[in-house]
């Protein structure tokens, strides 16, 4: 019911129910206006359930947004603001909301205690995955996901500071206002859509003007300073380490025009003043969950900011002086006061309405709303008619970001609250309510003084200036829990209930952490932010224990639930990594080549030609050209690394096992690298171009984690080394010329041509490319005679056209991934599919490679005996039977008699392809003792693709063992 | 007292006033044959394993806090026998064999879920190695099935197959994979082992380790010395702490590992779904919650929390890989310690003390391990002699590089894994 | 996590790459013995409070980092240039 017309409304609906509701109100504000008060059902037993409190701890009021994509369940209908059109949808009943027949768990209730599902659904074994576990899971959950693809928008963004202020209560508004003052960088932030906090749902006044006046006033004067940054609708959601915080902003604007739904911040402050506010907690009473049992405060809040009296005939139930402010507002608003019932015998309370003192509520009615409730006083019961019963059990301070990085509360029996230990995150100091100061007057003295003393650490001269304002005592006499018939619930979300933790007590689950993980309390989408203090009251209760020695559960990150989108924003798609495009991707492209990613890289599957169906058609040709021609291939994505200085060749022979300080200038050395653990790092080719300057050349794949390994060998273990190292990856654009007219090609394009005594195998220098000075090197990974061309990355794209556009009036052309694994394999040369990160040196046949003359890096691992010897699997050929007997990668190899069993595999393939050269399929493998065993037959078992062939045993090196080709 | 349906549905026409406690709290007596340091999911497996396999009864399980605190009640409960080196295959065949019996065994619904697991790949390369190891999870007698895109699209249809950064090749799909309710698990196994008498004692820290000529004596605690003729430790996430008082040092370096839940949904995601290229997994709890995680957080800690970049990391994964999540929301997140060996693998050994043992170094796969490190660490304990599914797990093969487990390829050496 | 590196200042942990302890400074002759070895490459003190490891300023000025810090707070004491650091 609203206290008076609105000036203006806009139409939302309710499960298609059409309603009225003021923009910019909270959806629930706007349903307790339309006298709706059965908004959900609960988790477990599906009880009716209405709206309880006023902000983002809400346990009942959980609702779906929107439809198809754009969908979101789980929001609190107590935070989502009204909209023009807005569709609000009630969750977790079926087939409606009023008539859900889900509640029948209700009447199944007494069997179906905390844990129950522990002891029973054992018989049959296959039952519980067919019959019991469907059932409960789809029993379970609240909204449901679309399971469309996310169509909206979000951002990440990063922000700096000197104080951070988090909340804008009465404390949080001075602690900025006095910080700001001072000079200091500032951000305010805080969860709801308007700055004020408590002060905007009370009656109260500060320097005698009404609160709200005094809220926009300070606000005025903050949003005109430019050191300072309002940040309304964020909530802090977490504190890490070193002054970082994460918060969640709610975006206003038009999202259909690409504004962001949510804006995940990453904050750096120097300093942090928590001013969270406090958090009223229930009493746990006999059927207290009914719809129209609401938090005292809720009801003020809903009276006082929205004009919405939450019901026609109002009682008050308390422990605490705080909730007589709902029953004085209420009746100066008119709304009628059935009765105001304080638990405590010696509570002061003057009013103009039905007073209980030392009374207690002992039951409820109304199914899907509250009709009445009966009282116990002075020794007998009392019914009373009332559609709203607005309770308080106290004020638990807000402490929760205090205990992100493991601090713990301490317990303080005056207020009965736990409230922040001092230092518990470092950087952050706390003041107010969620401190455990609840007048509004120690609310802005604290918040001023602890902004104060910051702005005094910063080196800034502050000046305080406290306004006055309510300060009137909270006293409070804990009231846990009301024995009577029927549940007294205490996690309202998760459906626990006070015999659900005496029972967790009487079954020895009696720490803290046990009875919460077996009762599910606290569990839930609010995180016990309600439940949790009157639960382990209850249960050090039930143990005989006092609550400090109970302790608490740990509050994590983060504060508010925060969408997997926001945190993740900018990642869907392609988004979640960085794409890296060599030169001659366009033209490639354009070649209609089918791009495969090559770590970050894009790299070219094969080149089609017209007629060809089939990759296979297309590689084949390919690697024909390369035997038979030349091909051309983009090689830039391996990695290039720059070394100079005098002791370049001293820093290559420590991290390569053989020597390189002995290679002349002008020549190229294939080497190999290990890690310290003595396995293979790395391989590739490095050039000598001058006396103390190397170019090296890593994996693809290995290119950032080499270079990572020589800044540590250079910084780390040889700081003695004069020796520089960068990475030149992207600055050079190169490529492989490969096949018998490599020498020929090239001529076409280089300034002078080449010729054998001056550009032998393994030679390199400095060419001229069309005028463009550019690298040669003279070396084969196809073991054609080959070379790779290197220009500026700038004349890439020229270049890569030159080539391939001569290649093809040659009889060749460009050649992609598929056709250089070929190549490659026929060659016996290896991959990362090879030196997959547990071969060692012994194993793919380059023992010999660990110079014996010098120390390098694994050498000492690398002669472990586990790391050398027959026993382990070594690299070798494997041939098949023909043309038609496909070999697969990943197979086991077994003898030819021997079950496929774990015990029997001697090895595996790591590499297979079919040779148009040898027309038959090869394969790269290890196996037991396999260099002894080249020309036995064995047993190739593939399980998961159902092949098996005998396969021969032969050296790696299928094609031209000799190596004639690459030197010819 | 036996836990049946029968039971529940009594019991809840009586109130609920004949359940017993789960486990008793005894004081801890002078002397035990055995004590197991350590009373999470390992600990409190290794000493029902002890009593029912062994018949060591008069044993007692030190707990410094709660039972099955660690990271049996703070992980991502995926339970699997999806490896591929001998010495882990073996092992994690015959744990995932007793978890298909652990209800029965236990009388405790551990809520096992054999809803079946998804190792995608995005290459031919990755499908080659996945082959390798589907390959290898049946020779030893497990179950593999190598999915092609269509395949996955089939069992994961609300994946990105058409603009996500890494193309969906396949998947390695292993049917007996999947899920439990953790805490389940430590609870079971402690109702398992106090009724065959074993003294659960919680709040009992070991503050020392009594060695005499190199013959354990017994342990000191925070409830005074207890004597002992052999003692285990099994304190994943503390094990250097624990084994210093035995003069040892491990090749374990302690990091946090990341886990996450979100609000309860319906149910949406029906297999455990693992996404290697972004570090990243998840399934959904009976509950409705998503519980996923992905890398560890990449430094030395005993925090048992983490910091953002790594969470941004995981909601990343998550977006690239299944957008339809974004609406889901991240509820509670929290970090676990992870004793991470060099090789990634773990260590059930002797140690150079007479009858000290140790079962450490999980690195972040020690859920599923639980039945099968109880029984063969009980194995050890009370024989002398390794049970033959964790025969590998030595102590000694870092430094002889001997039979080094490592399934990533990463390296043999600290900070690689 | 916020480290403060010699060169460029106090950076985001994003910006850091981790390699662990920071006894991997000081590597065993080659000769040194299996013993020196397995304690240098595998065994740890892996203390539960103050170390000393060894970050890579990767995503910034390249430096290695020696980095003081607690294990148990993730308070960052000090960070120092690896190549300064004596051994």
């Amino acid at each position: 019911m609203r206290l008076e017309a609105p000036a203006q409304t806009v139409t939302f609906s309710f499960d298609g129910r059409k309603l009225q509701g003021v923009p910019g109100e909270p959806v629930a504000a706007a349903l307790l206006a339309n006298d709706i008060r059965l908004v959900a059902r609960s988790f477990k037993y599906h009880r009716p359930r209405g709206v309880m409190s006023a902000g983002s701890e809400e346990q009942n009021a959980l609702v779906t947004v929107g439809r198809g994509a754009q969908a979101e369940p789980n929001v609190r209908a107590t935070t989502l603001e009204v909209s023009e059109g807005l569709e609000v949808f009630s969750q977790n009943a079926w087939p409606s909301l009023r008539y859900d027949m889900m509640a029948v768990n209700d009447l199944a209730a007494p069997f179906l205690g905390a844990g129950f599902y522990y002891k029973t659904f054992m018989w049959p074994r296959s039952f519980w995955e067919k019959l019991y576990e469907p059932v409960i899971r789809r029993a379970a959950g609240l909204g449901a996901l679309s399971g469309k693809a996310n169509e909206d928008t979000y951002e990440k963004a990063f922000a700096f500071c000197d104080v951070l202020v988090i909340g804008a209560g009465p404390s949080g508004l001075m602690a900025a206002l006095t910080a700001a003052r001072a000079g200091a960088d500032v951000i305010l932030a805080d969860e709801d859509t308007a700055m004020g906090g408590r002060l905007l749902r009370e009656s109260e006044k500060i320097d005698g003007q009404p609160a709200v006046d005094w809220v926009h006033n300070v606000l005025a004067e903050l949003g005109a300073m430019n050191n300072v940054r309002l940040m309304t609708r964020t909530s802090v959601t977490g504190a890490y380490d070193q002054g970082t915080y994460a918060a969640l902003e709610t975006v206003t604007g038009d999202t259909a025009k690409g504004k962001p739904l949510n804006c995940f911040w990453r904050i750096t402050a120097k300093h942090a003043v928590l001013c969270a506010g406090a958090l009223e907690r229930p009493i746990a009473f006999p059927n207290n969950d009914r719809p129209g049992v609401m938090m005292a405060s809720a009801v003020r809040a809903y009276l006082n900011r929205w004009g919405v009296a939450p019901g026609k005939a109002v009682t008050i139930f308390c422990n605490n002086d705080d909730a007589h402010r709902t029953a004085r507002d209420l009746h100066a608003a008119g709304i009628k006061v059935a009765a105001l019932i304080d638990s405590r015998d010696d509570a002061k309370i003057d009013g103009d309405f039905p007073i209980y003192t030392g009374a207690q509520v002992i039951q409820t009615k109304g199914r899907h709303g509250l009709s009445g409730i009966t009282i116990s006083h002075n020794g007998g019961t009392r019914d009373i008619q009332t559609d709203c019963l607005a309770m308080s059990g106290g004020w638990n301070p807000t402490v929760h970001l205090t205990c992100h990085m493991n601090g713990r509360p301490t317990w303080r029996e005056d207020i009965a609250s736990f409230v922040p230990t001092p230092d518990s995150v470092p950087g952050m100091v706390t003041a107010g309510a969620c401190n455990g100061s609840f007048s509004t007057a120690d609310c802005l003295a604290e918040g001023a003084a602890v902004a104060a003393d910051l702005a005094r650490g910063l080196g800034l001269k502050p000046k305080v200036t406290v306004p006055v304002a309510d300060d009137a005592a909270y006293a409070v006499t804990p009231l846990w829990a009301v024995p009577g018939k029927g549940r007294m619930w205490i996690d309202f979300q998760n459906d626990v209930h006070v015999k659900d933790i005496k029972l967790a007590a009487q079954e020895n689950f009696r720490s803290v952490e046990h009875m919460k993980r077996y009762t599910t309390q606290g569990m839930a989408p609010d995180q016990g932010k309600s439940s949790n203090v009157v639960a382990l009251a209850v249960l050090a209760d039930a143990t005989g224990r006092g609550i400090p020695e109970t302790g608490t559960t740990t509050f994590r990150p983060p504060y508010v639930p925060v969408p997997i989108a926001a945190m993740g924003a900018g990642s869907q798609g392609k988004g979640f990594a960085p794409e890296r495009f060599t030169t001659s991707h366009k033209a490639t492209v354009a070649r209609a080549a089918p791009m495969i990613e090559a770590g970050l890289w894009y790299r070219p599957s094969y080149f089609p030609q017209a007629g060809e169906t089939h990759w296979q058609q297309s590689c084949d040709r390919e690697v024909g050209f390369v035997r038979n021609a030349v091909g051309v291939c983009d090689v830039s994505t391996l990695g290039k690394i720059d070394i100079q200085g005098p002791d370049a060749g001293a820093l290559l022979d420590f991290v390569y096992t053989n020597m390189f300080s002995t290679l002349k200038t002008g020549r190229v050395r294939y080497g190999l690298m290990l890690r310290e653990d003595g396995h293979v790092l790395d391989d590739g080719t490095t050039a000598r171009l001058a006396e103390d300057h190397f170019v090296m050349t890593t994996t693809t794949a290995a290119a950032g984690l080499v270079m990572r390994h020589l800044e540590f060998v250079l910084q780390a273990l040889r700081p003695d080394l004069n020796a520089n190292v960068i990475s030149v990856t992207e600055q050079w654009a190169q490529f492989a010329v490969a096949g018998p007219k490599a020498r020929d090609l090239l001529n076409a394009v280089l300034d002078q041509p080449l010729d054998e005594a001056t550009w032998p195998f393994m030679a390199c220098g400095e060419v001229d490319v069309a005028g463009v000075k550019g690298r040669l090197f003279r070396i084969s990974f196809s073991g054609e005679h080959a070379y790779e061309v290197a220009v500026p990355a700038r004349y890439g794209e020229s270049l890569f056209r030159m080539l391939t556009a001569q290649a093809e009036v040659m009889g060749g052309g460009p050649y992609g991934m598929e056709a250089l694994n070929v190549l490659r394999i026929e060659k016996g040369f290896i991959t990362h599919a090879e030196i997959h990160g547990r071969t060692t040196a012994f194993d793919i046949g380059m023992g010999r490679m660990i110079s014996a003359k010098k120390d390098c890096i694994g050498k000492s691992a690398a002669a472990r005996p586990g790391l050398v010897g027959d026993e382990r699997q070594q690299l070798v050929g494997l041939k098949s039977k023909g043309a038609d007997n496909v070999l697969m990668a990943g197979a086991h190899l077994f003898e030819t008699d021997a079950a496929e069993t774990r015990v029997n595999s001697k090895g595996y393939t790591t590499s297979v392809c079919y040779s148009p050269t040898l027309d038959t399929h090869l394969a790269l493998g290890f196996l037991e003792d396999g260099r002894a065993r080249h020309g036995d037959v064995i047993k190739l078992r593939d399980h998961l693709r159902d092949i098996t062939e005998e396969v021969e045993v032969c050296d790696p090196v299928f094609f031209d063992p000799t190596g004639g080709r690459a030197r010819g | 007292m036996g836990y049946s349906g029968f039971r529940v549905i009594k019991e809840g026409l009586f109130g609920q006033k004949g359940w017993k406690p789960v486990w008793r709290d005894p004081e801890p007596k002078a002397e035990y044959d055995a004590i197991v340091i350590g009373g999470g999911g390992h600990g409190l497996a290794t000493a029902f394993y002890l009593a029912k396999e062994h018949g060591l009864t008069n044993i007692a399980v030190l707990e410094k806090g709660y039972i099955g605190g660690g990271n049996v009640g703070r992980n991502t409960t995926i339970v699997r026998a999806n490896y591929f080196l001998p010495g882990n295959s073996e092992f994690y065949s015959h744990s995932l064999k007793m978890w298909e019996g652990m209800e029965q065994e236990l009388n405790y619904n551990v809520m096992h879920s054999q809803r079946g697991l998804i190792n995608l790949f995005h290459s031919d390369g990755q499908r080659d190695a996945f082959a390798r190891r589907g390959n290898a999870m049946i020779n030893q007698g497990d179950d593999a099935v190598l999915l092609d895109r269509d395949g996955v699209r089939e069992l994961l249809p609300y994946l990105d197959f058409d603009n996500g950064r890494f193309p969906i090749y396949g998947g390695l799909y292993h049917p007996r994979g999947g899920s439990a309710r953790h805490d389940a698990v430590a609870w079971g196994y402690a109702r398992g082992a106090d009724q065959r008498g074993v003294d659960i004692i919680q709040n009992c820290e070991v503050t020392g380790i009594d060695i005499e000529g190199g013959v354990v004596k017994g342990v000191q605690t925070t409830r005074g010395a207890i004597k002992a003729k052999k003692v285990g430790i099994v304190v994943a996430g503390r094990s250097g702490q624990v084994a210093a008082m035995a003069g040892m040092r491990l090749p374990i370096e302690s990091h946090v590992l990341q886990a996450f839940v979100s609000e309860g949904l319906k149910p949406v995601i029906d297999h455990v779904v693992s996404f290697g290229m972004g570090h990243f997994y998840i399934s959904q709890s009976d509950k409705g919650g998503l519980v996923f995680g992905g890398d560890i957080d990449f430094y030395a800690s005993y925090a048992a929390r983490g910091n953002l970049p790594m969470k941004e990391h995981v909601m990343d994964a998550a977006m690239t890989l299944m957008p339809m999540i974004g609406k889901a929301r991240v509820l509670r997140s929290w970090g676990g310690i992870m004793d991470m060996t060099p090789d990634g693998s773990p260590i059930i050994d002797k140690t150079p003390t007479e009858g000290l043992f140790i079962d450490c170094g999980w690195c972040y796969g020690g859920f599923k391990a639980v039945p099968a490190s109880g029984f063969s660490f009980a194995h050890l304990m009370a024989t002398g002699n390794h049970h033959d599914a964790a025969a590998k797990f030595r102590l000694d093969r870092f430094r002889s590089g001997v039979g080094l487990l490592d399934e990533e390829g990463t390296g043999s050496q600290h900070n690689l894994h | 996590m916020r480290i403060t590196c010699p060169n460029c200042g106090e950076r985001d942990r994003r910006e850091f790459y981790y390699q662990g302890d920071a006894l991997a400074l000081s590597r065993p002759a080659s000769d040194a013995g299996p013993e020196a070895w397995d304690d240098y490459l595998h065994n740890r003190d892996n203390p539960a409070g103050d170390t000393r490891d060894l970050w890579f300023h990767e995503a910034g000025c390249g430096a290695w980092l020696v980095v003081e810090r607690n294990t148990v707070t993730h308070a960052v004491h000090k960070a120092t240039l690896a190549e300064k650091v004596k051994r």
